[in-house]
């Protein structure tokens, strides 16, 4: 492989009539790395996610997978392979048959690509089920099968749309962690649409925040969560608090304010406990500020219940300045 | 049981009399078709036979029963495979807005509001000006089909207006070309409702009278022989035939669906565990 394995968009725009979808953006991807689109619904990323797949042309800016341009490339030739937010099994073909599909076309004959479709069922734990239809599996078994059909191709890039919207929570974790473990065996890269931000950040090794089109911000999730570049990314990863101070916007996480009920020695902004939310490991606090609003203080469990606060109360915040974190505007 | 409310009994008996209305013809010709030797075109039955099915199968004085009963038959074939074919593309076209598609579609559209009676003495004119021979394979199938293709497309439009365009995505995705994604995904996908699209072809040319009335030259399909006979024929033979030929209709659609059973069947099989051997 050449030096730059990686996928590159150039400036990529994509334009419904007077409508732009998404605006010029720049981005990397190293091989190899499980990536998520992170935004609210309208932000482009779904958009993105399909120029990269080839099934929406791309308005102007360039697609480039291991430097070479792969813009106006047909789908099936771009090295990705992708998994549809339905997940778009065949439903008068066995699982089998949806995963040998791509097989199929090549003119492989059915004995060498039924064999290869069941080795892919066995990595995602669906051997048992080859012989069924779509219709007879469940959402979760569905998935597993849009996955192998999608990895058959040996693709360079799986694109996930939206892969756990339709699942039930308890499901949803579990098959996180297993996209999670698939994308490490394989080596190759995920991305991932998503307006969870628990799922990026418990997912990618890099999240790429959109709004209105354009990137907010990317990079680790770490950095992302704890130094959001902007108020939208600090609202939308949610755990912090905006404050509105002379010089500017600052974000300060919800877990690193304090909540004093007597008057400390001092900086300190007095405010009325408004909602008490328990929430097993830890207790959310909504306080209301005469000087900034609506708040949410996180506190552990534990040290909540030493000292609990009522509803009502009135306390104090407290937190160190390195903490607080500015915004650009 | 719950009491039902006094207006259950006064739509029930609506109903009744509306069923009444829709099969008690065909139900009383049924039954006058089984008269006996001597009995007439109405009632009451001197006696029960199958005389008059045995008399439809002896040479007739007028009418040629069983040549324009072949000839409706491979018209209607004719009509059913023209109209799934074009109904398939034109859904196909109509997918994306290009343009002039309204204008085709109204157009389209028109051929059924207009009486059928002026489409096939349409056609007929036609044909006769333009010295082309009047028969009811070439003129009589053109007019058949001024009725089934918008019936066709119209419900490949609400076929295409269902269907998830993913899997095409996701067959191209998988490699398939467009002769590939058609011919693979889309026709199988749809292929329940294509067999619903056919059995409509057919039967609506079957016993399309009007359209093919001025159309079908010298040779009359079996609705126009039908309407000949009744103005001639003076014995229940024709009530013979109209149970025949209704008989024969019932086994079409019974033929289809079953197909669709079987077709559902299969897949179903496919997909149990029961009597599954290693493959």
């Amino acid at each position: 492989m050449s030096a730059k394995s990686a996928l590159e968009l150039i400036k990529l725009t994509k334009r419904y009539g007077d409508t732009v979808a998404v605006e010029a953006i720049d981005q990397t991807i190293p091989n190899g790395t499980y990536a998520c689109l992170l935004g609210p619904s309208g932000c482009g990323k779904s958009s993105t996610l399909r120029m990269i797949a080839g099934h929406e042309t791309v308005s102007s800016g360039d697609i480039l997978q291991n430097s070479l341009n792969i813009t106006d490339l047909p789908p099936a030739r771009r090295g990705t392979a992708m998994m549809f937010q339905s997940y778009a099994l065949f439903p008068h073909l066995s699982v089998v048959d949806n995963v040998a599909f791509s097989l199929k076309m090549k003119g492989v004959d059915k004995k060498t690509r039924q064999a290869e479709a069941r080795q892919l069922l066995e990595l995602v734990d669906m051997a048992p089920y080859g012989d069924r239809l779509p219709t007879q599996l469940s959402g979760g078994q569905q998935q597993r099968v849009a996955l192998a059909r999608a990895l058959i191709t040996k693709p360079s890039i799986l694109l996930l749309d939206e892969p756990l919207s339709a699942l039930d929570p308890f499901l949803r974790i579990r098959m996180r962690t297993e996209l999670k473990r698939l994308q490490r065996e394989l080596g190759i890269s995920f991305i991932h649409v998503t307006h969870s931000q628990d799922e990026a950040l418990a997912l990618a090794d890099h999240i790429i925040v959109m709004n209105g089109g354009r990137i907010e911000q990317d990079g680790p999730p770490q950095t992302v969560f704890d130094a959001p570049r902007t108020e939208f990314v600090a609202r939308f990863i949610g755990g912090h608090n905006i404050l509105g101070e002379t010089h500017g916007k600052m974000a300060v996480r919800t877990d690193r304010m304090s909540i004093l009920q007597d008057q400390p020695e001092g900086q300190a902004m007095p405010a009325t406990v408004r909602a008490v939310e328990y929430l097993g490991t830890m207790v959310n606090v909504t306080v209301e500020a005469p000087d900034a609003g609506e708040l949410t203080v996180s506190v552990g469990d534990t040290a909540f219940f030493a000292k609990p606060v009522e509803i009502g109360q009135s306390v104090f915040l407290k937190w160190k300045p390195e903490h607080a974190h500015s915004l650009a505007a | 049981m719950e009491a039902r409310p006094r207006s259950f009994y006064f739509l029930a008996a609506f109903f009744v009399l509306f069923l009444i209305f829709l099969y008690g013809p065909t139900i009383t010709i049924a039954i006058l078709s089984f008269q006996g030797p001597q009995g007439g075109l109405t009632f009451p039955m001197r006696g029960v036979s199958l005389h008059w099915f045995h008399e439809l199968f002896q040479q007739q004085a007028v009418g040629d029963i069983w040549g324009s009963f072949a000839r409706s038959f491979v018209l209607g074939l004719m009509v059913m495979v023209t109209t799934v074919v074009v109904s398939v593309m034109g859904g196909l076209a109509f997918r994306k807005r290009f343009p002039g598609s309204a204008v085709i579609f109204y157009l389209i559209i028109t051929s059924l509001v207009i009486p059928s009676i002026l489409i096939s003495l349409g056609v007929g004119l036609i044909f006769s000006q333009s010295g082309l021979t009047v028969h009811w394979s070439t003129s009589g199938f053109g007019s058949q089909l001024t009725w089934t293709l918008p019936f066709g497309l119209l419900i490949m439009f609400a076929v295409f207006n269902r269907f998830d365009k993913s899997y095409e995505e996701a067959a191209r995705d998988q490699g398939a070309s467009a002769w590939q994604t058609i011919w693979h995904v889309v026709l199988p996908i749809i292929a329940p409702m294509l067999i619903g699209v056919a059995l409509f072809g057919f039967t609506l040319s079957y016993d399309e009278f009007a359209r093919t009335l001025l159309t079908a030259g010298s040779y009359n399909t079996l609705p126009l022989e039908i309407f000949g006979m009744t103005t001639n024929v003076t014995t229940p033979v024709i009530f013979a035939l109209g149970t025949l030929t209704t008989g024969f209709s019932l086994i079409i659609i019974a033929v289809f669906l079953i197909t669709v059973l079987v077709l559902n069947r299969r897949r179903a099989r496919l997909g149990s565990d029961a009597g599954k051997g290693m493959v």
